[in-house]
């Protein structure tokens, strides 16, 4: 590889050649400001805050978008340069709202940030209020394009991650806006409510429906009883809401600020998502020994349901009928718990807590009222789980670590590792494996579903039936997987697509500063938690064989295809349908 | 696409137009352009087909779609007058020009005439400086215009 | 009016031959340069093109043999030739005389441009405004194709080469070389970030020359008298005629082809028949992107360096004059406004700056504006020259800096008191 040596401030550092100047400057100790720039997305160079001089070149260039040339003479910093910046800055804030205290960004926001690193004092430009209207249509992520910076960071990870395409630049200038086709609300047009726009946007122009107040008000009303559940990826990302490594807040810290905050019941998904196993692989198996449709896909990410229900209606029948976990255990909530409890199920208002957006929206949906009730009554974001923390003044770090409340509380290592792409595959051939062979999946860690890698494949022995197996993360790379399949260049007999990148630790839902490299880290503390659960087969977990025993009697069972099965519907990928022509 | 703007009494259908272009790299602009030629400006329903043909997302339509100011997504009138406002136009007196146009039309810049034969745009220089003020209807230029030429003008239409 | 230094070679045939008629072009010497041209080497037409000096006519003025050899050596699946035929500058009109009067030319021209790249395939891209140069270039194009001077194995020389027509739809930033790129791939017309270049990475990922009409409409003259001959007109670093368009307060509101070593002064009265309504005020060369220069200026060369040197620019030959009954500060005004409205919107110092600008002109017109209005907006003027993304949002302050150097007391008297 061929290397350079730059001179940046009069530091000299060697780097390979067409390495950025930003990136340069970064391996030199300097940090340069940027903007619309994201380590996971291409470059933009739109916003100009990076702009840096070069020795012998009249213009400021942008230093995400220069590579560093032999010899090559930078300063970051220079009076002309601070001025362009500020004056950027300035233009910025002069057709932004000024709402900071009140914004749900406040203290988590790029623009903010630099308006501080810059210090930006006076803002010579007369501000300009654009008056649109929020668009609250969708009950997952909502949008304030006042805030808007016109970075386009949300508009690529839409179209080519999720590829869902819902936001376009329209109109051109000073008057340009980002959102959907026609000035319509996410909740009018194909948006699958993965939240990713949310994660990439550096400002507060796009946000989690936050919800949390109606959570409050359920918990301080005495007549309702009050129970929540949480995802896997929870775990190891709150941390990071409070200054800490992913993975580094113990589980047991987070029921006793949970129950702190006045929550009855305690409980967790990963419970359901050992149920789940149990009713979607005893599912798989039935396909196959029945020549029922294949592949079967998994059914918990409601932002690929979404996705799936618009862009490939044709694959609803390959659809596992499961719920997800979340939905399972909303439904169990109000009949099984509120037997075993004695509480009168209407009394119950049942939480969970989720690193998703999508499943705000998979919570109101219609066929989820399998227990006489809307079986989850409010979907909080790790964010807004964070949010109600540091509003009980609790000190998590230092809070004393509780257990869960049965008789949903329990799980193995296979439900914990749903929270990862591959998790829900590799958790399914651990029982799925045992159940046809009878014998002990050799090496329970089946590494070649997991990690970042956009699609992965597999074949796995089941007593001589080879079983084909992939894995997806992201929409975008669903779609590649299901065009394959249809045109018949790929086969398989079960897939796990998760909507989002890395699986749900990669959520809509998590902390503000989610990239791949810390998706990466949340992984690796996922699996890690897994290898230190005293058990990691779904089908072993006591409480799973008890809920059978007591309440479902088999999977797949009548009761089961009452409470744990679902249906999906065919949506159209665009905002109205016209197959008439036009004259 | 060379057409000649006055529309034929035999109008052609979006999906006739957008079959037409269909196939043609980079063809989304050239149906665009052949859509305002017939229809002075793009329906809705349009997009989706457009959508369809090109096999890309309807937001790629929209985006491109209004970015353009020759444009314009949903409905104008059958006419598009558009004024110059430039500055050797505007220096020779596209001003009062606007102003007699207006007055005639009983509309205003950026409106379209209740029986939706016109619609009075501003548009920017059109390489006719030498006959400032210069106004067009439908991308056709009229230079050296006087206000009491403007009806005759506009009877032809 | 005739004007002795006039020098008809761009525009040799306007006005003598039906542009309609390929027999008319080839009469008066048509598709001889492109015969020459399929008789050489690719190298050697580069050659000559860099021998004659002929540097860019749409207002960057890049060298255009250096260009075309960034292109020629490169291996690629396809290559292409762009005429850029986005005349959006106000006041300018001299591509449209070419393509509507003597379209073989561009025809021919991009032929050869073609050849010499390596590109088998070209797009003229026409703005919107001009349905008649459409027409005229379609019709061009069908009667070259008929009679084999476009097509497969042009003039059986082995060299296949097909012209496409595509329209603007009134965005002046399609006139930035990788905008009308972007918009001939169907998108929105948004400059890219450069690098890559064009010439390595353009047209759908391939290796593509962008020219303006009046650029090529030069190359089959330098073919068939010669690099030398070229370099020998006008001002020495920037060879060859320039057409000129003038509006504004002129007597002779027209367009002429002078060598480059024309002044100003000999262009607005020799040419221009003198100052018309009032005494000279201001010439504007360029369009709106360049520079308002003053009385004291007048005896500069056109070429395109000495114009630069002195504050101007060269641009693309518009020359709009303005008497001293004009209100410079409208005139200004309305400038700074057209490039508010043609603002791509994609990076911020121009897409929030010419709005900033505009508004300020407003403001000072209205006898509103601060000191401290003024100050900011002459340091955004510099911040967008040195930070935007494109041509476009640097340019854009132009009128008004040459306006503050040049004619600074005219607009602080507008301050408010």
């Amino acid at each position: 590889m061929e290397m350079v040596t730059v001179n940046i401030d009069g530091r000299k550092v060697e780097v390979p050649k067409g390495t950025t100047i930003l990136d340069a400057a970064g391996k030199a100790g300097i940090k340069i400001p940027t903007l619309c720039y994201h380590p996971d997305q291409t470059v933009k160079a739109n916003c100009r805050v990076c702009i840096v001089q070069v020795e012998g070149v009249e213009l400021l260039q942008a230093a995400c978008a220069t590579a560093v040339a032999e010899g090559m003479a930078v300063r970051t910093n220079t009076t002309a340069v601070r001025e362009a910046r500020k004056t950027i800055l300035e233009l910025i804030l002069a057709h932004h709202p000024q709402d900071c205290l009140t914004c749900i960004r406040n203290q988590n926001c790029e623009l903010q940030t630099l308006a501080r690193e810059y210090n930006i004092r006076d803002i010579r430009f007369e501000h300009v209020d654009d008056r649109i209207p929020l668009d609250l249509t969708s009950p997952g992520v909502h949008r304030d394009a006042n805030k808007c910076i016109k970075c386009g960071r949300c508009i690529e990870v839409c179209e080519r991650v999720q590829t869902a395409s819902v936001y376009t630049k329209h109109d051109r200038g000073f008057d340009v806006t980002v959102s959907p086709v026609f000035n319509l609300g996410l909740g009018e047009v194909a948006c699958i409510n993965c939240g990713q726009c949310i994660l990439a946007c550096p400002v507060g122009a796009i946000y989690e429906n936050d919800q949390h107040n109606d959570v409050w008000e359920a918990i301080n009303d005495p007549e309702q009883h009050v129970v929540c559940q949480m995802a896997p990826a929870i775990r190891v990302s709150l941390a990071e809401e409070f200054g800490l490594n992913p993975g580094e807040l113990a589980m047991g810290k987070i029921v006793a600020a949970l129950r702190q905050i006045g929550f009855d019941k305690v409980m967790h998904t990963n419970f359901t998502a050992d149920l789940t196993i149990l009713e979607e692989g005893n599912e798989l198996l039935q396909r196959i020994q029945n020549g029922g449709k294949l592949p079967m896909i998994t059914s918990c990410s409601p932002g690929w349901i979404k996705f799936c229900e618009h862009f490939y209606p044709d694959f609803l029948d390959n659809l596992s009928t499961c719920k997800s976990p979340q939905q399972m255990f909303g439904a169990l909530v109000k009949t099984y718990y509120a037997e075993k409890a004695g509480v009168d199920p209407a009394r119950i208002y049942s939480v969970s807590f989720m690193p998703c957006t999508a499943k705000k929206f998979e919570c109101t949906l219609p066929e989820m009222r399998s227990s006489g009730y809307q079986d989850v009554d409010a979907v909080l974001t790790t964010r807004e789980l964070a949010r109600m923390i540091r509003e009980a003044g609790i000190d998590i770090a230092r809070i004393e670590p509780e257990g869960f409340d049965p008789p949903m509380g329990m799980y193995t290592g296979a439900g914990v590792i749903f929270g990862a792409t591959g998790g829900v595959m590799e958790a399914a051939l651990r029982t799925v494996y045992e159940a046809v062979t009878g014998e002990n999946l050799q090496d329970i860690n089946f590494t070649a579903v997991r990690g970042m890698e956009g699609i992965k494949e597999a074949t796995v022995d089941l007593a001589g039936l080879e079983v084909k197996v992939a894995v997806a993360h992201t929409t975008g790379n669903a779609r590649k997987l299901l065009d394959a399949i249809r045109s018949g260049e790929k086969f398989y007999h079960f897939i796990e697509i998760m909507g989002c990148p890395g699986g749900c630790i990669g959520g809509g839902g998590q902390p503000i500063g989610t990239n791949n490299a810390q998706r990466e880290k949340r992984i690796a503390a996922i699996y890690k938690e897994d290898i230190g659960m005293p058990l990691r087969k779904s089908h072993e977990n006591p409480a799973i064989i008890q809920i059978y025993e007591e309440f479902l009697g088999q999977p797949l069972g009548h009761k089961s295809h009452e409470l744990l099965h679902t249906h999906y519907t065919e949506r159209s990928p665009y905002p109205f349908d016209e197959t008439e022509d036009v004259r | 696409m060379m057409e000649n703007s006055f529309i034929s009494p035999a109008k052609r259908s979006v999906d006739e137009i957008i079959a037409r272009f269909q196939g043609v790299k980079g063809g989304l602009l050239p149906a665009l352009h052949g859509i305002d030629a017939e229809y002075r400006a793009i329906p809705e329903q349009a997009l989706v087909k457009l959508a369809q043909a090109f096999d890309i997302p309807v937001s790629q339509v929209y985006g491109a779609a209004t970015f353009y100011a020759k444009f314009a997504v949903g409905k104008r009138g059958r006419n598009i007058i558009r004024f110059c406002e430039s500055a050797p136009c505007h220096i020779a007196g596209a001003a009062e020009l606007i102003a007699a146009m207006e007055k005639h039309l009983g509309v205003k810049i950026g409106e379209t005439t209740g029986d939706g034969k016109f619609t009075l745009e501003l548009t920017q220089c059109v390489g006719a400086c030498h006959s400032a003020p210069v106004f067009t209807i439908n991308e056709q230029p009229y230079f050296d215009v006087t206000a009491d030429m403007i009806p005759d003008i506009l009877a032809r239409f | 009016m005739v004007f002795a230094k006039e020098q008809r070679l761009v525009l040799k045939n306007y006005g003598k031959i039906d542009p309609a008629s390929l027999e008319e072009y080839l009469a008066a010497g048509g598709y001889a340069a492109l015969k020459k041209a399929l008789a050489m080497n690719p190298d050697q037409i580069i050659g000559e093109v860099k021998r004659s000096g002929l540097r860019g006519r749409g207002g960057a003025s890049f060298p255009t043999g250096l260009k075309w050899s960034f292109t020629a050596p490169l291996q690629a699946v396809q290559k292409y030739i762009v005429c850029n035929a986005d005349e959006g500058e106000p006041g300018t009109y001299k591509d449209r005389l070419i393509m509507e009067h003597d379209p073989h030319l561009l025809v021919e021209a991009m032929t050869i441009a073609g050849y010499a790249v390596g590109a088998t395939k070209g797009y003229i891209y026409i703005r919107g405004e001009y349905p008649q140069s459409q027409a005229s270039l379609a019709r061009a194009i069908e009667n070259a194709r008929a009679a084999g001077l476009m097509g497969e194995n042009i003039l059986d020389s082995g060299f296949d080469f097909d012209l496409e027509i595509r329209s603007g739809g009134f965005a002046f930033v399609c006139g930035e070389e990788t905008a009308i790129i972007e918009s001939i791939e169907g998108k929105r017309g948004e400059p890219r970030v450069r690098p890559p270049y064009p010439g390595v990475s353009g047209l759908w990922g391939q290796p593509t020359v962008v020219n303006n009409v009046e650029t090529l409409a030069n190359i089959p003259g330098i073919l068939n008298r010669g690099g030398e001959w070229f370099a020998r007109i006008g001002a020495a670093k920037y060879p060859g005629t320039k057409i000129l368009t003038l509006s504004g307060d002129v007597a002779n509101k027209a367009f002429v082809e002078a060598p480059t070593d024309t002044t100003l002064a000999e262009v607005i009265n020799d040419f221009g028949g003198g100052v018309a309504g009032g005494k000279f005020q201001a010439v504007q060369v360029g369009g709106n992107s360049g520079g308002i220069l003053p009385e004291a200026l007048l005896n500069i060369p056109i070429d395109f360096d000495s114009l630069l040197a002195a504050g101007g620019s060269l641009g693309t030959g518009s020359v709009f004059v303005m008497n001293d009954t004009r209100d410079l500060a409208e005139a200004v005004k309305t400038m700074m406004r057209f490039f508010a409205h043609e603002s791509c919107g994609k990076c911020t110092p121009c897409r929030e700056g010419c709005r900033r600008l505009a508004d300020f002109m407003v403001k000072l017109c209205a006898g509103n504006a601060t000191a401290k209005d003024y100050q900011t907006a002459a340091g955004l003027a510099q911040v967008m020259n040195q930070t935007a993304l494109c041509g476009l949002g640097q340019a854009a302050p132009t009128p008004f800096q040459t306006a503050m150097r040049f004619f600074g007391d005219r607009l602080e008297t507008r301050l408010a008191k």
